[in-house]
């Protein structure tokens, strides 16, 4: 869980970083040649392979994980306070990631489709991937789901960055409260440059 | 503090055995005295209980006062009650208010069956401890206690880890009903000293072992369980046995 999840932390800021070039609001040139140098190169495919293994494995995890540890307590409580001893995002990872799923496959149809049918499909046929997103970012509700999940995605990495390095062993008086600023700095950053994505192109700001 | 008198419901589980089905029964206790601790307050509601020819109800004590371990009640959705740091038995009635009503359960968890009532069998601790919670001395003449020199720091730390009681309270807690606090404690308070070198590696992968065999959860890192520990054990011994568990899994050569 932890090893891939930290993976999948560093995946984000990629992620992030490429898809922030359309803040440079020139007509998406930059992004779409990030986008064509990103799907036109075997290196990236390559890395695409390992992303997606260690996206599912992490899932899988998640799921056994979620399994065991609910055959861990079989009778509940009748009454219990947990809100008195720990977080609601550090004891709803499973929920989150579950809606974190729900909304990779929504992002993946609309993105990641459309890419490679252009791509192998239609014989590499020319692809405006910054069009595609204006288009997808045009409706209100699918503007309103993707903040849905960006928020998600903000509990899930502000616990899951820190929790990570408690699981790999590392827990230091002087490094962790340093730790668990860095997570909540990369979740709030990481965030907000996605979600400002959609809605900047909603509200016309990107042209 | 200002002495007083309260009324309480009690919603307290009831339970045969550990075939049977148990469910909530409410009571009624009366004029209970606010420097009373919780258990004296059952023991009032037990001979109620008796005076009327009923079952008393069952639970676990011993020292009553916090050092035994043995006292294990879910209190108001609380492992041992609303207080920090703190045993049932050492949980007064000053808590609570007159009218009150108190819900009083026994640890849930696959690994602790409950027995009776609010006890529960916590055996599975100690098989725990038999799987490598302990260091292996040769007879022969008594070492000076003194002679083997150990840095501050880790004998504090060693000592903070051995204040585990070994009650089950972060089981009991935790949401997935994982045994990390204690198992990491009592690895901890080995691995740093010298004395639990020897046996570090093999130590940690039994005790682990034992661990999942028992059916106790996995840590997801909530830390409900430092918040209710009575002995304030910290999470960062589950960390020391993520990282003891990790080098020993790497490192030694038995399966």
């Amino acid at each position: 869980m932890a090893f891939t999840g930290l993976f999948l932390i560093l995946f984000l800021i990629v992620h992030a970083s490429i898809n922030a070039c359309i803040f440079l609001n020139d007509e998406g040139k930059t992004f779409n040649e990030m986008a064509r140098f990103m799907s036109h190169n075997w290196i990236m495919r390559f890395l695409e392979v390992g992303l997606f293994a260690g996206l599912i494995t992490h899932i899988i995890q998640g799921l056994m994980l979620w399994s065991q540890n609910k055959n861990a307590r079989p009778v509940q409580y009748a009454y219990s306070q947990p809100n008195k001893n720990s977080k609601w995002y550090s004891r709803s990872m499973a929920l989150l990631g579950t809606l974190l799923l729900l909304f990779l496959i929504m992002h993946l149809s609309h993105f990641y489709v459309g890419t490679k049918v252009a791509l192998y499909a239609k014989g590499d046929a020319p692809h405006n991937l910054f069009e595609e997103m204006k288009e997808v970012f045009s409706v209100n509700w699918v503007v309103a789901l993707y903040v849905a999940g960006v928020i998600a995605l903000f509990w899930h990495l502000y616990h899951g960055f820190q929790s990570a390095f408690q699981s790999l062993g590392i827990n230091h008086k002087k490094y962790t409260p340093m730790l668990k600023t860095i997570g909540l700095g990369y979740a709030i950053i990481i965030c907000l440059l996605f979600a400002l994505m959609p809605i900047s192109m909603f509200l016309g700001c990107i042209k | 503090m200002e002495h007083y008198h309260m009324n309480l419901t009690l919603k307290v589980w009831r339970q045969k055995n550990s075939k049977e089905q148990g469910k909530l029964e409410t009571y009624q206790v009366k004029d209970i005295s606010s420097e009373m601790s919780f258990l004296e307050m059952f023991d009032v509601l037990n001979e109620q209980l008796i005076v009327e020819g009923k079952e008393p109800i069952a639970f676990d004590h011993d020292c009553r006062e916090g050092i035994c371990g043995m006292c294990s009640m879910y209190i108001n959705g609380q492992a041992h009650g609303p207080w920090q740091q703190n045993t049932t038995c050492q949980l007064h009635m000053r808590a609570f208010k007159d009218g009150d009503t108190i819900t009083v359960e026994p640890w849930r968890s696959k690994a602790f069956p409950v027995l009776k009532d609010l006890v529960v069998n916590r055996s599975a601790f100690d098989r725990i401890i038999q799987a490598g919670g302990y260091i292996s001395v040769n007879t022969g003449n008594a070492v000076d206690a003194n002679a083997i020199p150990i840095d501050k720091k880790d004998a504090d730390d060693a000592f903070m880890a051995a204040a585990c009681i070994g009650c089950g309270a972060c089981v009991a807690t935790c949401k997935n009903g994982s045994a990390m606090l204690f198992v990491g404690a009592k690895v901890s308070q080995l691995a740093l000293l010298p004395q639990g070198g020897p046996e570090r590696e093999s130590r940690v992968l039994n005790m682990v072992a034992q661990m999942d065999k028992e059916g106790f959860g996995n840590c997801t890192n909530t830390y409900a369980c430092e918040a209710e520990c009575p002995k304030g054990i910290s999470v960062s011994n589950i960390a020391r046995l993520n990282s003891e568990y990790l080098k020993a899994g790497l490192t030694t050569e038995t399966k």
